[in-house]
């Protein structure tokens, strides 16, 4: 008889999974505390150009959002490749922004109004054009304090 | 002896778990939102637009950019890489150049008594200029200038800007204030 011969017929202890809630349960509430909700799903292309004089957009109730860039694929058909507005769910045309801010600022408690900004979310590769008919709209519906979102880029 | 309560099966709370979790992992975003902040200017009528308001040449820093994404800097061709320094350079005249802009005398808590710069810096894009190249160009001036009061602030109270409170970071601002202004775009350079 050696020493060291298997006993037949003994097996495995199961692993315990009783820890296992706990382990996700902490992953779930890293992801909720690191991340943010999705504003809206994105009808258009943008990739955001690089800068380095960032600020960042701290009470996010009191941003509203205007995306700028190519519609995706599935919506070239209809709306075709030139950049295009989107405001909230749908395009848009730059008419439509004096309304949208208007919309917006109704939305939020009087107190809150005057420190609203407006983050300009534009694809690099968009011509200034739209974005300074963009801007004059801005102006005209004195949304004056804006944002353009940028991305980090490590200083030279 | 009281009835023992049958104990809750605790199996499923890790399937339950992670359906939270994927459920979480895929209505949000990571990334935080940053970016440029900048004031634009009041709306004004265009029937009310004084076209006499007029300010001397070497007060004006004048950037355009083409539909090329070419930079005209003072009348010459730039480089983005050098903007920087030129726009430094404008906005503190350290040596009180001639072709630079005019600086005035005012008062400024902290500091007393600084001669605060009139320069304006003016940028122009064309209507088919790249978004990418127009906020690499804002992010050049705005850094000049930022580079500018970090500079100050860390001479005067030995810390970076951002750190100052309220008052002193105000004064900074009145010695180096933001001054980019941005023209109605119209066609530059290129046909």
């Amino acid at each position: 008889m050696s020493k060291f011969r298997k006993k037949g017929g003994k097996e495995l202890p199961p692993i315990s999974t009783a820890s296992l809630p706990d382990i996700v349960f902490m992953l779930l509430f890293f992801f909720m505390v690191s991340t943010t909700m999705r504003e809206v799903t994105y009808m258009v292309h943008i990739k955001l150009p690089d800068a380095t004089e960032l600020s960042k957009l701290e009470k996010k109730s009191l941003v509203s959002y205007i995306y700028v860039g190519e519609p995706l694929p599935q919506y070239q058909k209809t709306f075709g490749v030139a950049p295009r507005i989107q405001l909230n769910d749908q395009f848009a045309n730059v008419a439509d922004i004096q309304d949208y801010i208007i919309a917006e600022r109704e939305s939020r408690a009087e107190e809150e109004r005057p420190h609203m900004i407006t983050s300009l979310k534009v694809d690099e590769n968009t011509k200034m054009g739209i974005v300074t008919d963009i801007k004059q709209e801005l102006r005209k519906s004195a949304a004056l304090h804006i944002n353009y979102s940028s991305r980090q880029r490590a200083e030279r | 002896m009281a009835r023992k309560v049958p104990e809750i099966p605790a199996a499923s709370l890790a399937d339950i778990a992670f359906m939270l979790l994927i459920f979480f992992l895929v209505t949000t975003t990571m990334d935080v939102d940053s970016g440029l902040e900048r004031r634009l200017p009041q709306w004004v009528p265009p029937e009310q637009l004084d076209e006499d308001q007029q300010i001397k040449e070497r007060n004006v820093f004048v950037v355009l950019v083409n539909r090329n994404n070419d930079l005209l800097v003072e009348g010459e061709y730039a480089n983005i890489e050098n903007l920087r320094e030129r726009a430094k350079e404008f906005m503190a005249n350290p040596y009180n150049d001639e072709t630079l802009p005019e600086k005035e005398p005012k008062q400024v808590p902290y500091f007393g008594e600084m001669m605060v710069t009139k320069g304006v810096i003016s940028l122009r894009n064309d209507m088919d200029t790249q978004y990418g190249t127009y906020i690499a160009v804002q992010n050049e001036l705005v850094a000049a200038i930022n580079e500018l009061r970090n500079e100050l602030a860390r001479e005067q109270f030995g810390k970076p800007y951002s750190e100052l409170n309220m008052d002193q970071q105000n004064a900074v601002r009145e010695i180096y204030p933001s001054r980019i202004s941005e023209a109605e775009p119209k066609k530059v350079g290129g046909n």
